[in-house]
């Protein structure tokens, strides 16, 4: 066996990182769940049999954009074993994952949007058959002009894909200006416009999407389903169904893989829903891996255009961005996606004026929404190629440049999101010594490079999609005589180790083992909400809510023993299942025995706990994207090879450094960079949601260029390059424990440190994503012919934009308000109405 | 009378070794190895990303060769032995590779898991002392979208390490 691993992780911490009076938290652990998985018995949707379950399959439209003149279900409803068929008339009501686009239907009514829209759904007693029937039934559809891509719903405001939105196709228009950001460019040393683009890619989540849904013994409904927002979906099912929520019971099963794509009610979660309610059988939905990729919500691919000004010395005057973004057809989380790609360019380096201006299109495919990162890591690709060229040409290292500029801790930033700990710095620094950097940047030989990028990431959306005051997160803790404790959350489990964040928290607190705990979480009924697997969110807020849950349960128990030992109970310690007398060690009593003598002192031993975030200090209409309680920073170095003759590129191995704030449990911690690390590879060598129109002859569809795992590359174990992790642990006042997310961040810098690497392998810029062998070979071609050695986009369109909000920056006296919101006065509650993951 | 669906026809029978159990199952003609091990056997630890044998979910053991359940009809495997993520531990006992899988983070989802365990069981069949690179090769058409494979790697050779300590110790 090799000695040198391909993977190490190594934790830097600040003396405030002390692990000392720690016994759980931030050790490296099996993680509560891991047996169940590694012997497959954890319980998928699909996974899921019950007597008498049908099933369900959606007939889906073969046109990218038509009117649905008729619709016959005779013959389907007609075929042997066929129980039920649906169209969009047995499920109208308009849903959306954000209030401000509730434009899906279950089954489309009257149009079909993309190749993949659903108009009808069969229920059957076998799946073969359901699918049999689909061919039975008969659809009139008049065909409409199909709109491909931004440019084009630029161009074509007839036929409109909705009824809603800017105007003609044009979904949705930001404008913010944060400062003169004009003067910030005539204050400048050196101007730099650059163009990016970054494709769409989707999530690939192993899992197809699957649900089972039942009317129960007393008439209410249960669906399970791979969702990672339940509570969404449950209010959802009860806006569609126009049922109670309360008798809605949602189930959040493990999803094997999320990433994002599972973020949204789907239509084959109500239309199952809809059919168990009205067959009273169970019915179940399980999606082929096609229709997955027509579900998608994935990347969003975003025309970008980067105006920076600097000074000589690196400080950066102004910043103005512009994006255009295809949506696909429907909103989806998109609004907020249009305003997270303009969000956070303020949080990694001190911009003092920006500008943003962001335009999202509807086009006829297969609607976009958030994934890993979601919105953010198209314009931190251009951002940090940007920092590259400018860098080169002012003649500062890349490093060095960063450092001079990074953002200071406990910030309020030109956009007016307040950051918490900021060791940025740190993680350069250490990226740089651990990659031996100083000794690789621009002197490798010819066909190898190093390539640096930095980014930030939120640790949870600072707002709720809907607006409301309620927590973000609940917990509520059970103390049993057994001395077990069971853990209620509606925390969702997608891969990431919720479950384990929240045994980990409650039993360092209560100083037990993480296998004395019972997890229900995911589940509408038995947990107080938490609003799902989303924006990193789960650590610091329920996780913040498990710990104050805990700390409660630990008072009330510790008041009791206090008083049966007669000690004070400030000396009460709770490690290893005891609780005893800190003083005099061998005083105390067993954790079962406290919580007996508890119960007797006071009943039935419960407590909750709950976390609601910080207001943010960002009150302009839009300002509820982008604020977090406190922000994760990565920092990575990639080294590439590049074959001059193929322009292929191999890796062989990256460095990242990420300020987690405190690693929970680094083996997870860790798992989660090395898979960012892996998806981001994906996202900037290979993977690309892609489409074609089909030739005339047949039906001119713009259809999806490769449905199918085998064509949509993504890494595989042969690909994986060594990764170095340097997780760098100071403790954020935030977080539990002081920890920040993971799950995110650090697969942000990897596709820019990619690009940045090849041009220090073979001197051509790549501004686009994925940067494919093709790309690489044209601008090697472009460098070889003497012109601009670059391949990318080579201009952005004129968009009518609006005239901009312009809010002050914290430095020039701003409030966090606009100065020209016509709204200004309205409540905060209703400006906060734009509100978002 | 009208005729049944052909998924409700289960006029297909065979006799064959699963999890070292001899076991008998009927079954509609036209299903995968797969679809009878989930659907007629109840055995869901097996999973499935695409069934079109492009992902490596549903991976089994056939013979002790590692086979992608999904492209073999279940018609075709009277007689054979079949080994899947629930035959793996024995007496009660994790396997070494699902200890050290649980211990080393390299299920997260965990939804590929099971295919990948039964994979490299199969390398160690063949091979006990695998390299790293005859390890990536072995996986190499499993797919994992969580990990980034290198916990993965490093379980496998944390569980040949404790398999031929325990080896050596027994002998």
């Amino acid at each position: 066996m090799r000695k040198v691993r391909d993977s190490q992780t190594t934790r830097v911490d600040s003396p405030k990182a002390n692990r000392n009076h720690l016994r759980v938290i931030g050790f490296p652990r099996r993680r509560v769940d891991a047996r169940a998985k590694v012997t497959g018995q954890t319980r998928f949707a699909d996974d899921i049999f019950l007597p008498r379950m049908a099933y369900c399959k959606l007939l889906r439209s073969p046109h990218p954009h038509a009117r649905i003149r008729k619709i016959d279900t005779s013959r389907a409803a007609a075929h042997p074993g066929v129980y039920l068929v649906l169209t969009g008339k047995d499920v109208p009501i308009q849903y959306g994952i954000l209030p401000v686009s509730q434009d899906e239907q279950a089954l489309c009514v009257d149009h079909v949007r993309h190749v993949g829209d659903p108009v009808a759904a069969v229920i059957a007693r076998e799946e073969l058959t359901a699918f049999e029937a689909l061919d039975l039934i008969d659809v009139d559809y008049e065909i409409l002009t199909t709109i491909s891509d931004p440019e084009e719903a630029l161009a074509t405001p007839e036929p409109r894909i909705h009824e809603y939105g800017e105007e003609g196709n044009i979904h949705k228009l930001v404008a913010l200006e944060f400062g003169n950001v004009e003067q910030g460019f005539a204050e400048a040393d050196e101007i730099f416009e650059d163009t990016f683009f970054f494709q769409g890619n989707t999530h690939l989540a192993i899992e197809q999407h699957a649900s089972v849904a039942v009317k129960d013994p007393e008439g209410k409904l249960t669906i399970w389903s791979s969702t990672q927002t339940p509570h969404y979906l449950h209010r959802a099912l009860a806006k569609v169904l126009e049922m109670p929520a309360a008798h809605i019971r949602v189930i959040a099963t493990p999803n094997g893989g999320g990433f994002g794509g599972k973020s949204d009610p789907f239509n084959h979660e109500i239309v199952v829903a809809k059919a168990a309610l009205v067959l009273d059988r169970p019915v179940k939905v399980c999606l082929t891996r096609e229709e997955v990729f027509y579900c998608h919500r994935g990347r969003h691919p975003i025309l970008m255009k980067f105006k920076t000004g600097v000074k000589k010395d690196g400080a950066i005057t102004g910043m103005h961005l512009q994006t255009l973004i295809d949506g696909g057809a429907y909103g989806s989380y998109g609004v907020a996606s249009t305003f997270y790609a303009g969000a956070l360019q303020t949080t990694t380096y001190h911009v003092p004026r920006y500008r943003y201006q962001g335009c999202r299109a509807f086009t006829n495919k297969p609607p976009c929404g958030p994934k890993r990162g979601h919105g953010t890591p198209q314009p931190r690709f251009g951002q940090e190629v940007q920092l590259d060229k400018i860098a080169e040409k002012l003649k500062i290292d890349p490093a060095d440049l960063r450092l001079r500029i990074v953002e200071s801790p406990n910030t309020v930033t030109a956009n007016f999101f307040r950051l918490g700990t900021v060791n940025l710095a740190e993680c350069i620094r250490r990226i740089v010594k651990v990659s031996d950097w100083k000794e690789k940047f621009r002197k490798l030989p010819e066909g190898r490079g190093v390539g640096l990028a930095c980014s930030a990431y939120l640790t949870g959306a600072g707002l709720p999609i809907y607006w409301n005051k309620m927590p973000h997160s609940g917990v509520q803790l059970k103390f049993d005589r057994s001395g077990g404790v069971s853990i209620f959350c509606g925390a969702t489990e997608i891969g990431q180790g919720s479950d384990d964040v929240l045994a980990g928290i409650v039993a360092e607190v209560l100083g037990i083992d993480t296998f004395d705990i019972r997890l229900f979480t995911g589940d509408t009924d038995l947990g107080p909400v938490d609003l799902g697997s989303y924006s990193s969110r789960v650590t610091l807020m329920a996780g913040n809510a498990a710990l104050q849950a805990a700390e409660r349960g630990r008072a009330i128990i510790a008041d009791a023993i206090a008083e049966k030992l007669d000690v004070p109970k400030e000396r009460l310690c709770f490690a290893g299942k005891r609780v005893f007398d800190s003083a005099a060690p061998e005083e105390g009593v067993s954790f079962q025995e406290a919580v007996c003598i508890a119960e007797v002192r006071f009943g039935t031993i419960g407590t909750v706990g709950s976390y609601t975030p910080p207001k943010s200090p960002a009150l302009y209409k839009g300002g509820g994207v982008g604020p977090s309680p406190t922000y994760s920073y990565s920092a990575a170095v990639v080294e590439v090879e590049v074959n001059p003759v193929t322009g292929w590129v191999t890796v062989p191995k990256i460095w990242i450094a990420h300020d987690i704030g405190r690693a929970l449990n680094p083996t997870l911690a860790r798992g989660q960079v090395e898979g960012s690390v892996y998806m981001g590879l994906g996202e900037a060598l290979m993977e690309e949601q892609e489409f074609r129109r089909l030739p005339k002859k047949l039906s001119h569809a713009l259809v999806h260029k490769f449905p199918s795992i085998l064509e949509y590359k993504s890494p595989t174990s042969l690909d994986m390059p060594e990764v170095i992790t340097e997780l760098i642990e100071e403790p954020d006042p935030h977080g539990p424990f002081g920890a920040k997310e993971v799950g995110q961040g650090p697969l942000l810098p990897i596709m820019p440190a990619v690009a940045n690497a090849v041009y220090d392998a073979v001197g051509v810029r790549i501004d686009e994503i994925p940067i494919t062998p093709e790309k690489i070979m044209k601008a090697l071609a472009e460098k070889k012919a003497g012109r601009d050695p670059r391949f990318g986009p080579s201009h952005f369109p004129h968009i009518n934009w609006p005239e901009a909000l312009r809010v002050p920056p914290p430095w020039e006296g701003g409030d966090g308000n606009a100065v020209n919101d016509v709204r200004r006065g309205k409540s905060r509650q209703e400006k906060e109405k734009v509100l978002a993951p | 009378m009208t005729t049944l669906p052909i998924e409700s026809q289960k006029t297909s029978q065979i006799r064959f070794t699963l999890n070292g159990e001899e076991t008998d199952v009927s079954f509609a003609p036209y299903k995968t190895l797969l679809e009878v091990l989930r659907e007629d056997l109840g055995h869901t630890g097996t999973k499935h990303g695409c069934e079109l044998g492009e992902c490596g979910a549903c991976a089994i053991l056939l013979d002790g060769k590692p086979v992608l359940s999904c492209l073999v009809l279940a018609l075709e495997c009277g007689g054979k032995q079949v080994l899947t993520v629930e035959g793996l531990g024995e007496n009660g006992h994790l396997h070494p590779l699902q200890d050290a899988f649980a211990d080393l983070g390299a299920a997260q989802c965990g939804y590929c898991t099971p295919a990948i365990l039964v994979t490299v069981k199969a390398l160690l069949d063949q091979n006990p002392r695998p390299t790293r690179d005859q390890i990536r090769e072995a996986i190499s058409g499993n797919l994992c979208r969580c990990t980034g494979y290198l916990q993965i790697f490093e379980a496998v050779e944390t569980a040949v390490l404790k398999i031929t300590e325990q080896d050596s110790s027994a002998t």
